[in-house]
């Protein structure tokens, strides 16, 4: 009767390690977004990020090179505009609207390779390579690295910009490096849930968190917990069912964000 | 020594003059009301004892010294424009995050500092509030907890641009009389910009009259009269005094009353 044992397949194995890696990642950096309120422009990198990826195919090179390379340049500039771009979600819009246009043009010259669509637009964790692996374990490494180091005034300068300001901390520059912290970790999102559900493993579990928790240490721990049980939980679905993984991590994603809804208002009226 | 010392201090900004030869000088330990009409200035004159603003000529010192950006001797609470308040973090950890601020690295707080953010929580009255989500609580605890924040670190100035603002008079009452408990316990000059002169009156030593680009210095008596206020809003006012609130009139219009508004320069 049925299957044989989840992780009798190495490609499961490796799914495991990837889904994981990318979890934490997204979740802490994540974090940050939904506090700052740039959940948009980290959904615009991602769009960005799919430009780069077929345009790097087309030159010749790996696809996560020219993603990674694009959402760097993408978020420094979204950064570096600043206040600007804020509340501008119309420009926002646009933009990545014009980058998933030019994704699709790219394809279109390069008719050879038509499947790497779906990978990009819907993910592929279960063709995560051994080689893949070092690459999404590098990426999480500095993007966590960074953060680290800037997170005490990236904090500071996101609740309180007047008075960060006054403290001699620069918000454009902060945004700038939160904004490139945010490019690596789409490009490891979308490796694995595909540009169109990036929302999910970076928005999903940070929100949900931050609906429930009071606190900041806390609520970063409960990000990274969401964000792990939703793509492990949506792989062992997925394997379960036959269904795609991105559908499951997506549904739970919602689902959690749901219930995290329900508790808030329970906590309120307590 | 002088707290704030202004000479002869011009600031431009965006080619419009906000400040021109300005000149005071605020002595040590005094809760100072900083007024003027709606665009006169206030916020530039917070931003340029800050060291956020650079006087295109003049001279500004604090306690002596030129004034400088992130000078800790300054308490600061700006005028808050934040959507933080939307959030679920608690007031603890909202204040926690000004602390060191502006150094690199992971937002750990020592033992010691734990006790300071504690101690100044605990001054303000404010210790049941601070582990509340900042979203449930009302815009005189909020003031409260940011009066604690301005605190930390032992600052000999606190400059706190309109901490009355969106206040019911209740509340501002009892905000103005916490700040003037604090500022004597802890022998500390106040700068307090407002919209109204009444709340203050109270417990002013002295009040800092902004209106075209100039400024007046002095006791209430000695500033809020007829002759001083025509001269710094260039037009006539008169200045009538009921049951120890003083009301600025211009024309018959109480003037305090069309300034509720926000946004000034």
């Amino acid at each position: 009767m049925g299957k044989p044992d989840l992780f009798a397949y190495d490609f499961m194995i490796n799914a495991f390690i990837a889904g994981g890696i990318v979890a934490v990642m997204a979740a802490i950096v994540g974090f940050f977004l939904v506090m700052r309120e740039q959940t948009f422009a980290g959904h615009a990198l991602s769009h960005i990020g799919f430009a780069g990826a077929t345009g790097s195919v087309l030159l010749g090179a790996s696809p996560m090179s020219g993603m990674i390379l694009i959402t760097l340049c993408g978020g420094a500039t979204i950064g570096a505009l600043g206040e600007k771009v804020s509340g501008r979600d119309v420009a926002i819009g646009m933009v990545l609207s014009i980058a998933l246009g030019f994704g699709i043009l790219f394809l279109h010259f390069y008719t050879a390779y038509a499947t790497q669509i779906n990978t990009l637009l819907f993910g592929n964790i279960l063709g995560v390579s051994y080689s893949m692996l070092w690459t999404l374990a590098s990426l999480a490494i500095i993007s966590l690295t960074l953060l680290s180091i800037v997170s005490r005034p990236l904090i500071f300068v996101s609740l309180q910009p007047e008075l960060a300001e006054a403290k001699g901390v620069s918000s454009k520059f902060m945004g700038i490096i939160f904004l490139t912290i945010v490019a690596f970790a789409t490009s490891g999102c979308i490796q694995i849930v595909g540009v169109l559900f990036v929302f999910t493993l970076m928005i999903g579990p940070a929100a949900a968190a931050q609906q429930i928790s009071t606190r900041l240490l806390s609520g970063i721990s409960l990000a990274v917990l969401f964000a792990l049980s939703e793509t492990w939980g949506g792989l062992a679905l997925s394997y379960l069912t036959n269904w795609p993984s991105s559908f499951w991590i997506a549904t739970l994603s919602g689902s959690v964000y749901l219930i995290s809804l329900t508790t808030k208002y329970f906590l309120n009226h307590k | 020594m002088d707290v704030i010392s202004f000479n002869d201090v011009n600031i431009t900004l965006s080619k419009r003059p906000i400040l021109s030869r300005l000149s005071f000088d605020i002595k040590e330990n005094r809760f100072i009301g900083l007024l003027g009409p709606n665009g006169s200035g206030k916020t530039t004159l917070f931003k340029t004892i800050l060291g956020l603003v650079t006087p295109d000529t003049g001279t500004v010192s604090i306690f002596g010294l030129p004034a400088k950006k992130g000078n800790p001797i300054i308490g600061y609470i700006p005028q808050f424009r934040t959507t933080a308040y939307n959030l679920r973090l608690c007031g603890w950890d909202y204040i926690a995050s000004a602390v060191n601020g502006h150094k690199f690295g992971l937002p750990l707080i020592n033992a010691i500092t734990h006790q300071e953010i504690a101690h100044f929580i605990n001054l303000v009255q404010a210790t049941n509030l601070a582990h509340r989500p900042l979203s449930s609580l009302s815009g005189g605890e909020r003031q409260r907890l940011l009066l604690a924040q301005a605190l930390i670190g032992k600052p000999s100035l606190l400059l706190l641009d309109e901490p009355l603002t969106n206040l019911d008079p209740g509340n501002q009452q009892s905000m103005i009389s916490l700040i003037r408990e604090i500022q004597q316990e802890l022998g500390i000059t106040v700068l307090l910009s407002a919209h109204e002169l009444n709340p203050l009156l109270p417990v002013m030593d002295e009040v800092l009259y902004l209106g075209h680009g100039q400024a007046v210095l002095g006791q209430v008596n000695e500033v809020i009269n007829s002759a001083i206020l025509s001269k710094l809003y260039g037009s006539k006012i008169e200045v009538v005094q009921v049951n120890n609130q003083i009301f600025v009139m211009s024309e018959n219009i109480n003037i305090e009353h069309n300034a509720h508004q926000h946004g000034e320069a």
